[in-house]
């Protein structure tokens, strides 16, 4: 498969005189693992919420799987298989955990209200299905037992795994992670490390990652953008970002 | 202490300006002037008594609050009992309570039976209104609109078309429904106090419509003599109208006004029980999961493919449909029916009901309307100060069960 799953051009998004993502350039393939890093303010959750639809953006075109988005509202988006998580995590917290996986699955259910009254075959099959759905990802981030759970309840490193488990019961082709692995312990990293890695080789799917954690990021990325103040600095394999000079001196001259 | 005191000093204060207003004095008229009369002394000093007692509890709040801890509460969890032996005796005590409710108006008074039937409208209100609010986290301050255009629709139906309340049954919530539909539009985007108002200035606007359409809707005198309903086709009054049988004609039994009052009692039960089993089957959909996460976060909603427009309509539409229900039984109860019936008063003691009973639930919805329309009844003495014991009632409730009488319980979902 040599089309891009996900191409970006020139992606500006400016608020007022603030230029917060000044011509941006992203591609993601089929089944890879691409992260975004860069100072804080750098823009980072900018360029992701002008992709999910949350912002329209000032300039720039986004192609997913050789479509347009402009134009598209955040939820059609989401439809196409483009999902992603939140910098805060953002559950339905007084519903259950099962709960969660199961209003993800909405738009693969029968919604319509009297096939649900009636309970009809093909609404029974539906919610089979979703529920199967919705136990298997619980069953691979390890949080079955806490099913009938109140998502708000969980641990923090809980929540965080919920979040994307119930990302991928929707059945995404991209997945978009920004900073999953803030306030991890280093265990949880490294479960969320290899949870990602297994998302790409065995689920298939690609991953755009936003992340602090260098060690997490070089470990498992394909290929790595640096932003600084919303203009890209540099980009390449893990190894070459790392000898970046430009890269050097702005993390350097961050801290 | 010295922040208590002012406190205490405070509140005393608001107690006795308020007091004085509401209790002290009153206005009376004479002749043509209006004057305004004192109360007498011994109400001057219960003021004062109630003054004396908010001051001395706000002084000595925070040792109130210690000994009020030191009761032990009852856990009402250990009176449930196991989940397995609740299974077993659900059905049955289902079936009692139904069977309860369709015998017991044959034993008791007119007086409560008519009292019943009222709660059960109630209940009906707050249930439809619970699936907006408690569900869907919609605050709507106009609600009592959809309960109008239902008594409404029946109402004039009857009056220019000779339509019968059975037909007007799902006429009215279907056009409640599209009110709902109507008002949910312009408000997709508005939340919180921004919402609030805009549905509070709908329920104001249908009312004041339906003052001010004399011609059509009879202007602030209402419709009056609306047709009661009928028991396929046989009528509850002592003459049959003409080409109809009366109900007790047809069944060679004394007529008595008592038989009306319980069978429009028990046409309360049937819809209540049919709301209830709508209701609760909704709130198992992936619909009703969907409102709640609305409520929960619209913006995770978003990201993750749920059209909120279709959700927050189709929460407003079926939360209208129920009111549109129950307003035609209303208008079909009462026999006459005025904008009087639906000022913002109304709005809010439905909305007290859902919040009284426990957002989002049914059990608590149920309890909380009965509480509402029955404590008034019981203290009828006291109906001059009805807004004063409810003010209280919500004052009470917020410090001792912030989440309602039941708040809700997740279900528990079997994962097969
Ligand atoms: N909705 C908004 N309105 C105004 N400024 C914003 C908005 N969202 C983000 N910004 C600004 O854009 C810049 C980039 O923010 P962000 O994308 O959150 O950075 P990062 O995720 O890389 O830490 C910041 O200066 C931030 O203040
Ligand atoms: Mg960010």
């Amino acid at each position: 498969m040599s089309q891009l799953l996900l191409d970006v051009n020139e992606l500006t998004m400016r608020f007022g005189g603030l230029l917060a993502v000044n011509s941006v350039n992203l591609s993601v393939k089929h089944r890879q693992i691409v992260s975004i890093i860069g100072p804080n303010g750098a823009g980072k959750t900018t360029v992701f919420n002008c992709l999910s639809g949350f912002y329209i953006p000032t300039d720039g075109s986004v192609m997913f799987n050789g479509q347009q988005l402009a134009g598209l509202k955040d939820f059609q988006i989401s439809r196409k298989g483009l999902v992603r998580t939140f910098q805060h995590v953002r559950l339905f917290s007084k519903m259950t955990v099962i709960e969660n996986m199961l209003v993800a699955q909405h738009r693969h259910l029968n919604t319509n209200l009297f096939a649900g009254m009636f309970k009809t075959p093909a609404y029974r099959r539906l919610e089979k299905e979703a529920m199967d759905r919705a136990v298997y990802w619980l069953e691979e981030v390890n949080l079955l037992q806490h099913a009938n759970r109140a998502a708000g309840n969980l641990a923090y490193g809980q929540q965080r795994k919920l979040e994307i488990a119930r990302c991928m019961s929707t059945q995404p082709q991209l997945l978009l992670l920004d900073e999953p692995a803030a306030g991890l312990n280093p265990n949880e990293t490294k479960e969320l490390d290899q949870l990602i890695v297994r998302l790409r080789d065995e689920h298939e799917i690609s991953i755009l990652l936003i992340e602090h954690d260098m060690g997490l990021v070089m470990g498992i990325s394909d290929h790595i953008y640096v932003i600084a103040q919303g203009t890209p600095l540099a980009e390449g394999s893990p190894d070459e970002v790392k000898q970046n000079p430009d890269v050097i001196k702005a993390y350097l001259g961050e801290s | 202490m010295r922040g208590s005191l002012y406190n205490a000093v405070f509140a005393a204060g608001i107690t006795l300006v308020l007091a004085c207003l509401m209790l002290g004095v009153r206005l009376g008229a004479e002749g043509t002037t209006l004057t305004v009369y004192g109360a007498g002394a011994d109400r001057w000093e219960w003021i004062l008594a109630g003054v004396g007692l908010v001051f001395l509890s706000q002084l000595f709040s925070t040792q109130l609050g210690r000994l009020s801890s030191r009761i032990p509460r009852p856990d009402l969890g250990t009176l449930k009992p196991q989940e397995a032996t609740w299974k077993a005796i659900k059905p049955w005590l289902l079936a009692a309570l139904v069977v309860g409710l369709l015998v017991w108006p044959f034993m008791v008074s007119r007086g409560a039976v008519d009292l019943a039937t009222l709660t059960l409208i109630y209940i009906m209100l707050g249930l439809g209104l619970n699936i907006v609010v408690g569900l869907a986290g919609l605050l709507d301050l106009g609600y009592v609109a959809f309960y109008a255009v239902g008594a409404y629709t029946y109402a004039l139906l009857s009056e220019y078309f000779g339509f019968s309340f059975w037909a007007c049954l799902p006429i009215a919530a279907l056009l409640a429904a599209a009110f709902g539909f109507i008002l949910g539009f312009p408000v997709l985007r508005l939340r919180g106090d921004y919402l609030a108002i805009v549905t509070l200035g709908f329920g104001e606007m249908i009312r004041i419509l339906l003052n001010n359409w004399t011609s059509i809707t009879g202007g602030p005198n209402g419709i009056s003599g609306i047709e009661k309903p009928t028991l396929f086709g046989l009528e509850f009054s002592r003459r049959a109208s003409e080409g109809t049988q009366t109900f007790h004609e047809f069944f060679g039994i004394e007529y008595s006004s008592g038989q009306k009052v319980i069978f429009l009692y028990l046409i309360a039960v049937l819809l209540v029980i049919v709301v209830i089993y709508l209701i609760n089957r909704l709130m198992r959909m992936p619909i009703g999961r969907a409102w709640e996460a609305l409520r929960e976060d619209e913006i995770a909603c978003r990201s993750l493919g749920l059209n909120r427009t279709v959700i927050k309509l189709s929460a407003f539409t079926l939360g209208a449909s129920t009111a549109g229900f129950a307003g035609c039984f209303f208008a079909a109860r009462q026999g006459f029916i005025s904008p009087e019936s639906f000022i913002f008063i109304e709005s809010a003691i439905i909305l007290a009901i859902v919040v009284l009973g426990g957002m989002g639930s049914q059990i608590g919805v149920i309890l909380a309307a009965i509480v509402m329309t029955v404590l008034p009844e019981l203290a009828r003495e006291f109906s001059d100060y009805r807004m004063l014991m409810f003010g209280l009632l919500m004052v009470v409730m917020m410090r001792w069960r912030p989440e309602g009488l039941v708040p809700m319980k997740r279900p528990h979902l079997e994962l097969k």
